[in-house]
């Protein structure tokens, strides 16, 4: 699983940090993380609750910004840029699944594998290409076995079932990177392996560069690379078991 | 692209959104309702007050007025231009009306107003006013042989029932005079047997009596009174009865055949409506009457003259149908002593102005105020006359919607904690759009649609429930009276049959935007408190 090495840094943090006030105090989440993804990559950050993990996972994905420290994607830097560029980025070269799957509960799956490109288009420019969109998106569901359930509301469906609608979401804007934070966390063991199963392939068949946030080492050794966060800092490099 | 679709699923599912709703709907409906209502009585009040004023008043301040009217409107016509459509002149004087009903004598306060009955129709409205249809073609002062109205003539639908004009005219002074005869015949026999007694007072003024006396042998051979519905038809019509209005000096008229000077009251003088809706008179259209006013001259004296009314007009606005009493504008010169001896050439104390369509109201009165010395001229447009009254009608209208909008204003706090409260709701949603690339723009698009949305459904509603309240108020009038055996509506009061209602498109426009800008605005907080959320926090929500 090599081959995509050697195309270049995609996404990379250099000197980020974090700290959130709370309860008076102020916590320092990420003190200084370097931490490079390179094209076709696909890295485990592991590390204890609290570790700051899921906090780098937002900072890579544009949902908030560093205290310090600068994020690039590509090359240029995209952390100080204006909000609506900002949105842009996240919207077009990002895609982002979560534990809690975080879907609409007002559309369908087939609306909320839509959705971002939903977001991304005005009114009439969506009525011109709903129909290529609506194409890509069931084969996209029809990929993760969901072919039947386009119409079904989130609550209609089970964990994994709303897990894959997330991941189809997640890629039906053909991003560069896919952000995974604890995919697998809410489902149950077999549910959780075939979610893992189907997101080991999108880097393998497809090349995706992949970020998967977890806790359980068993997952991380799926990936190519393991970053390990310990009190807000990258504590060790370790290759990954394959 | 989401916004629209989120709105949508969002107002499809949200139904406690949908009951704020209710409250622009109910306020919407309210405004139209009552604007439609107000502007229908304004409406019909102006147009009453407009009916028998004319567009412009010339008059001079002194009672005795200016001489030569017909140099006056040569000069207004010189000065207003050709806006001008109509004049007429006219004198006006207060004066004391007087009639026995039942052997009491009954006097009013009114004003003494005359016109000329070929020129006044074309400045006003006055004409369609009158009861008998005949006069409101062309305005006579004879008295009419019967064919009064027995029911109003302008209501749309069962006005009330006067059935006691069916015999006005001719035919109910002939019966008058006939009983009248019978009485007085009576009265001799009865003098005759007991002589020396008080002679009882005589029902009619002391004219009629002398005429009575003189024809007596007459009156004790006639036969009985005819009934009043053939009367009409079995005896002549009377020859010219205005050419003998006034009897010559020292000749004695018959009051069967013949009339003094026509008058036409106001129907609000002469009747009151009962309970049932039935318009019962005091005075009937053949009646004698009696007026006392001022002659022109100082110190002006009062000098009496009887009448016979010959009509009453019915303009709706209870001031004017009590309060004025019409004359031939030729007999009140000359009682009042207003045409010089000399040269014949009469005052009058007013020119009422008809403009043409489309004449500019104020200015053309301002041009006559400029051509006229202040000092002894007034000119006004029929809108200063009533000039209060119609402000104070504005004034309340103002008011009204003030009160009333604040109704939606209140519909647009209740949005306001709705919103705020989907928006809590909604904050993991509105975590996951940003996580998708929404813009703070976007998601607060996202609430202000919403808010639009609910405006337009909740203002859509109220206009199509406020019209259908309006077209039908008067069915919903009636049931409701049906329901509670109340009246709501009391048509002897407003002198309507229907409750009036105009819409006026503009009106409900700016109703429709206001509803709708207070349900966008109500939801501006909301999606600004939705557009700052933090999408990382947002996300964490539970």
């Amino acid at each position: 699983m090599t081959e995509a090495h050697g195309h270049g840094p995609l996404l990379s943090v250099h000197g980020i940090r974090k700290s959130y006030r709370s309860g008076g105090g102020r916590l320092d989440v990420l003190r200084g993380v370097d931490f490079t993804l390179d094209v076709g990559d696909f890295v485990a950050v592991v590390g204890q609750s609290g570790s700051g993990k899921s906090t780098l996972l937002h900072l890579m994905g544009l949902l908030d910004v560093p205290d310090a420290g600068e994020v690039r994607l590509a090359g240029s830097r995209i952390d100080h840029l204006p909000a609506t560029r900002r949105d842009r980025i996240r919207n077009t070269a990002i895609g982002m699944v979560f534990q809690a799957y975080h879907l609409l509960p007002e559309l369908t799956a087939l609306e909320n594998v839509l959705a971002p490109l939903m977001v991304r288009h005005g009114v009439i420019e969506w009525l011109r290409t709903s129909a290529a969109a609506r194409d890509t998106a069931r084969g996209l569901l029809d990929r993760f076995g969901l072919g039947q359930r386009l119409r079904h509301k989130p609550r209609q469906l089970s964990g994994g079932e709303m897990q894959r609608v997330a991941i189809a979401r997640a890629l039906v804007t053909r991003p560069q990177v896919l952000l995974a934070d604890e995919p697998t966390g809410n489902l149950d063991e077999t549910t959780g392996a075939g979610i893992l199963d189907a997101v080991c392939e999108l880097n393998r068949r497809d090349g995706l560069s992949i970020v998967l946030v977890t806790h359980d080492a068993s997952i991380a050794h799926r990936a190519n690379r393991i970053v390990r966060l310990t009190a807000g800092r990258v504590e060790q490099l370790e290759p990954s078991a394959d | 692209m989401y916004k629209l679709l989120l709105c949508w699923r969002y107002l499809r599912t949200r139904w406690i959104a949908l009951a704020s709703v209710i409250s622009v709907t109910l306020g919407v409906a309210t405004m139209i309702v009552v604007n439609a209502v107000m502007a229908g009585f304004s409406h019909e009040m102006q147009t009453r007050i407009h009916g028998i004023l004319s567009d412009i008043v010339f008059e001079s301040h002194s009672l005795s007025g200016f001489q030569d009217p017909q140099w006056h409107m040569e000069e207004i016509r010189r000065a207003a231009g050709d806006s001008i459509a109509g004049m007429t002149p006219t004198v006006a004087v207060p004066a004391m009306l007087s009639f026995q009903v039942r052997g009491q004598w009954v006097t009013r306060q009114v004003m003494f107003i005359g016109i000329d009955e070929a020129t006044h129709a074309a400045v006003s409205d006055f004409g369609s006013y009158l009861q008998h249809p005949e006069n409101r073609r062309q305005l006579s002062f004879n008295l009419r042989d019967g064919g009064y109205d027995t029911a109003d003539s302008q209501a749309e639908g069962p006005g009330p029932s006067r059935p006691a004009l069916g015999g006005a005219g001719w035919p109910h002074r002939r019966m008058r005079v006939e009983r009248e005869r019978i009485w007085q015949k009576r009265l001799e026999e009865q003098e005759g047997a007991a002589a020396g007694r008080a002679e009882p007072t005589r029902p009619i003024d002391a004219q009629v009596d002398a005429v009575l006396a003189a024809t007596g042998d007459e009156a004790a051979t006639a036969a009985a009174p005819a009934p009043v519905t053939d009367a009409g038809t079995e005896e002549a019509a009377p020859q010219n009865p205005f050419a003998t209005a006034r009897p010559e000096q020292g000749r004695t008229m018959d009051p069967a055949t013949e009339q003094f000077t026509g008058v036409v009251p106001g129907i609000g003088l002469a009747s009151f409506r009962d309970s049932k809706g039935i318009d019962r008179f005091l005075v009937l259209p053949g009646d004698d009457v009696k007026i006392t006013f001022p002659t022109a001259g100082t110190p002006p004296k009062a000098v009496s003259d009887t009448f016979t009314i010959v009509d009453f007009y019915e303009s709706k606005m209870s001031e004017y149908d009590s309060n004025f009493v019409f004359v031939p504008i030729a007999a009140l010169q000359r009682m009042r002593g207003m045409i010089e001896p000399e040269t014949g050439i009469a005052s009058v104390n007013s020119i009422q102005i008809k403009l043409k369509e489309g004449a500019n109201l104020d200015e053309v009165r301002n041009r006559l105020r400029g051509a006229f010395p202040a000092e002894l001229y007034a000119v006004s447009s029929w809108r200063d006359k009533q000039g209060p009254l119609l402000s104070a009608v504005d004034m309340e209208m103002a008011v009204l919607n003030i009160l009333l909008f604040l109704i939606i204003a209140v519909a647009g706090f209740g949005i306001l904690a709705i919103f705020f409260m989907i928006v809590v709701e909604k904050t993991r949603d509105i975590g996951i759009l940003k996580s998708l690339g929404a813009s703070a723009a976007g998601i607060a698009g996202v609430f202000l649609g919403y808010g639009l949305f609910l405006g337009l459904v909740g203002a859509g509603a109220g206009l199509v429930l406020g019209l259908a309240i309006t077209w039908n108020l008067n069915q919903i009038r009636a049931a409701v009276e049906w329901w509670t055996g109340q009246t709501v509506f009391d048509p002897s009061i407003y002198y309507f049959f229907k409750i009036p209602t105009i819409v006026n498109p503009m009106t409900v426009t700016w109703i429709i935007i206001g509803a709708i800008g207070i349900a966008v605005a109500a939801s501006v907080l909301p999606a600004l408190r939705a557009a700052r959320l933090h999408p990382v926090e947002a996300l964490r929500h539970d």
